[in-house]
């Protein structure tokens, strides 16, 4: 039933960086220069022999890649459809996949000859992982992060600080990561030659979207060969949430080609999609353009972007990748929307059942799964990107479970 | 001709530097940015850039940060702006109006239909920040089909065969951004300026305007030494924010006038292009 390795015939972005009508090069004059010379520097060492194998050197050894695939059998079993696979991304060094890219970027930084990293974060994973690899390479980093989000993610930010990262309040705009990105943004721009953005998700302009989602590529390329040895073939769904999109584009990727393999990013509905509280930008929003590139955005009549809400601060973002935005036009991947609450009760399951306490981000694509599941016949394989750990939400989890809004 | 076009033809016939304050509409309130607009003419305003409120200014310093957040609290959108344009070229015909924002407004309101009515309210010009030549080229046509200026942006990291490009698809006038940072940033390098204006001019043949950083009499006689317009928008917003909203009008017109004053009494500027090239002492404000 499955294909032999497809061929390459997924060639996005064009060279200035489209995915369709998405993406692109959406920056003031200043920083044009500085995006030009990545693009050429990244197009010279992804090829590159050397920067390849120092790669997968870091990944293997400081990392702890390859993350495993695991059967959950026993909430599989309770659900009683399809099998539930999950992609262990939390068992990486910092608990979460974001790493994966911070490391790519930082070896890339150090080619470039570039001593400061800044870094945006929302739920501080982001950050954790920049300050985890410029601790690894002694570079200066500073991280933006909103006053709001630093309030929600106390833990993150002492972490940060231990790593000798410097974290930066951002009180602009909702004080949440889009608020942190401009900020950095304005970092970037003033300090354009000594500093390199370590951006944390597929967005912003060319070349960062194809960049970090190479960088993440590694997950579903490990999950095309161990699938296979573990499961016996590929999985019938893949499925990962979505804020940004770097977890869901890092394991979609490599399973474009795979016709067969159906693709489902999960978005956060919050409080519910009519109720206006949530993140879900491809589900409902529309497109335009912020950060740098042209994609669905949550957005007002008048082009202002609005503010969103989730429980999990990492998908708390009002934008998300553009190549998301094609893989939802062209019809390649769907994309549905969890709320808070249902991704509360998958946290508990998850914990309770399979002994692993998932982050709050990646109970949106566990939520789906449960769902999903009990539709399907039992030798359906359902592949989840368990993207990070849940250690960072202990906090909010027990706040919520206290003012009686999850499930027991 | 365009307004545009038409005064900076007339400002160099009579070696004057051409000023170019920015506010912010909406800031501190609609009604407060129509008396603003009226001050800022008769305190010696050739061009006015209104800036488009938006929620996320990337480009922007805190002060025009703080502008656009006022701004938006009174919900005043692109539609607005355009309302406040149409009302201004009732009362006054000359005065060209330059627009300033981000690209997500605009698409909101679809490309086309912005263009319409730019057209209808009166606009002269338009500066996109987040729209570089590369990603502008359908939308340049459609303003200048409609004879307002796609104005762009030229920054210190601008390579010279851009540049060239970038005049090639602008008019009215390019836009130097004269230091790498956010607008009302403090770290103004005349000397630098200087140079680069002069690179600048080796490609370009529009008149050049110079912002970002430029704060008072002094800067701006510097600036104004080698380029052909001084741009200034935080130091005026500062003007507006501090003290009473009834009375911002007055104090932002108080203050261009004292810098239309140290620009006119600036010794005879440039009779020839030239003569606007770094050669005397660059950057030094004779003291």
């Amino acid at each position: 039933m499955q294909m032999a390795e497809p061929a390459r015939g997924r060639e996005l972005p064009d060279e200035r960086g489209h995915f369709g009508p998405y993406g692109g090069v959406f920056v003031a004059e200043t920083l044009i220069g500085a995006l030009d010379e990545l693009t050429a520097q990244y197009a010279h060492f992804r090829e590159d022999p050397e920067f390849v194998a120092e790669f997968a050197y870091e990944l293997e050894h400081y990392v702890g890649r390859p993350s495993p695939v695991y059967h959950a059998e026993r909430w599989s079993r309770e659900l009683g459809g399809a099998q539930i696979w999950l992609k262990r991304e939390d068992l990486n060094h910092t608990g979460a996949h974001k790493i994966n890219n911070c490391m790519g970027q930082a070896l890339l930084a150090r080619r470039l000859g570039k001593r400061r990293v800044i870094a945006e974060t929302g739920a501080g994973q982001h950050g954790v992982a920049t300050a985890t690899v410029a601790a690894r390479f002694g570079m200066e980093c500073v991280v933006y992060m909103g006053s709001e989000d630093i309030r929600r993610q106390a833990q993150n930010v002492f972490r940060m600080n231990l790593l000798g990262a410097r974290v930066v309040p951002v009180e602009s705009g909702s004080k949440t990561l889009k608020d942190a990105l401009n900020e950095a943004m304005r970092d970037w721009v003033t300090n354009v030659d000594t500093t390199f953005y370590i951006i944390g998700t597929v967005a912003g302009p060319h070349p960062y979207p194809m960049m970090v989602r190479d960088f993440q590529s590694v997950i579903g390329r490990e999950c095309l060969t161990q699938m296979p040895k573990s499961a016996g073939r590929q999985p019938d769904y893949v499925i990962a949430c979505v804020g940004g999109g770097s977890n869901a584009m890092g394991i979609f990727h490599p399973y474009i080609a795979y016709a067969d393999v159906k693709l489902v990013g999960v978005e956060a509905a919050g409080e519910g999609i009519a109720t206006g509280h949530h993140a879900a930008s491809l589900c409902a929003g529309r497109p335009g353009v912020l950060h740098g590139n042209r994609t669905y955005l949550l957005q007002d009549a008048d082009g202002q972007i609005i503010e969103t809400h989730s429980v999990s601060a990492g998908l708390d973002y009002p934008g998300v990748g553009p190549e998301h935005a094609w893989l939802k036009d062209s019809g390649r991947a769907q994309y549905v929307a969890i709320t808070d609450d249902e991704a509360l009760a998958a946290f508990h399951a998850c914990c309770r059942i399979e002994g692993i306490i998932p982050a709050l981000e990646s109970s949106h694509a566990l939520a789906y799964a449960t769902r999903l599941a009990p539709t399907l016949p039992r030798e359906g394989i359902l592949l989840v990107n368990l993207s990070g750990r849940g250690d960072k939400d202990m906090a909010t989890v027990a706040e919520r479970d206290a003012a009686g809004k999850a499930a027991p | 001709m365009n307004r545009i076009d038409a005064t900076f033809a007339r400002q160099r016939a009579a070696g004057r530097t051409v000023l170019i304050p920015y506010v912010t509409a909406g800031d501190p309130s609609l009604a407060a940015t129509d008396e603003i607009l009226d001050a800022l003419t008769r305190s010696g305003a050739d061009i006015i850039e209104l800036g488009v409120p938006f929620s996320d200014p990337m480009a922007d310093g805190p002060v025009i940060q703080r502008a656009s957040e006022r701004a938006l609290a009174q919900h005043v959108g692109l539609r607005d702006v355009l309302g406040l344009v149409a009302r201004f070229r009732v009362r006054n015909p000359a005065m060209p109006i330059v627009l300033m924002g981000y690209a997500n407004p605009v698409e909101a309101m679809g490309t086309t239909a912005f263009a319409d009515r730019a057209r209808e309210a009166g606009v002269d010009g338009v500066i996109i920040v987040d729209y570089p030549p590369e990603e502008a080229a359908d939308f340049a046509v459609l303003l200048s089909a409609r004879d307002i200026a796609p104005i762009f942006l030229i920054a210190p990291t601008t390579p010279a065969e851009r540049m060239a490009r970038i005049a090639e698809l602008g008019s009215g006038y390019v836009y130097y951004v004269s230091l790498k940072g956010v607008t009302g940033a403090g770290h103004l390098d005349t000397d630098a300026v200087a140079a680069k204006l002069h690179e600048i001019r080796k490609h370009v043949a529009l008149p050049v305007g110079v912002g970002f950083g430029i704060r008072d009499a002094a800067s701006a006689q510097a600036i104004a030494r080698h380029a052909d317009a001084v741009v200034i928008g935080s130091r005026i917003i500062v003007e507006i924010e501090t003290g009473a909203p009834a009375d911002a009008a007055v104090r932002a017109g108080a203050w261009l006038a004292t810098i239309r004053r140290a620009l006119d009494t600036m010794s005879s500027k440039r009779a020839d292009p030239v003569a606007r090239a770094p050669t005397a002492g660059p950057g030094r404000f004779p003291t």
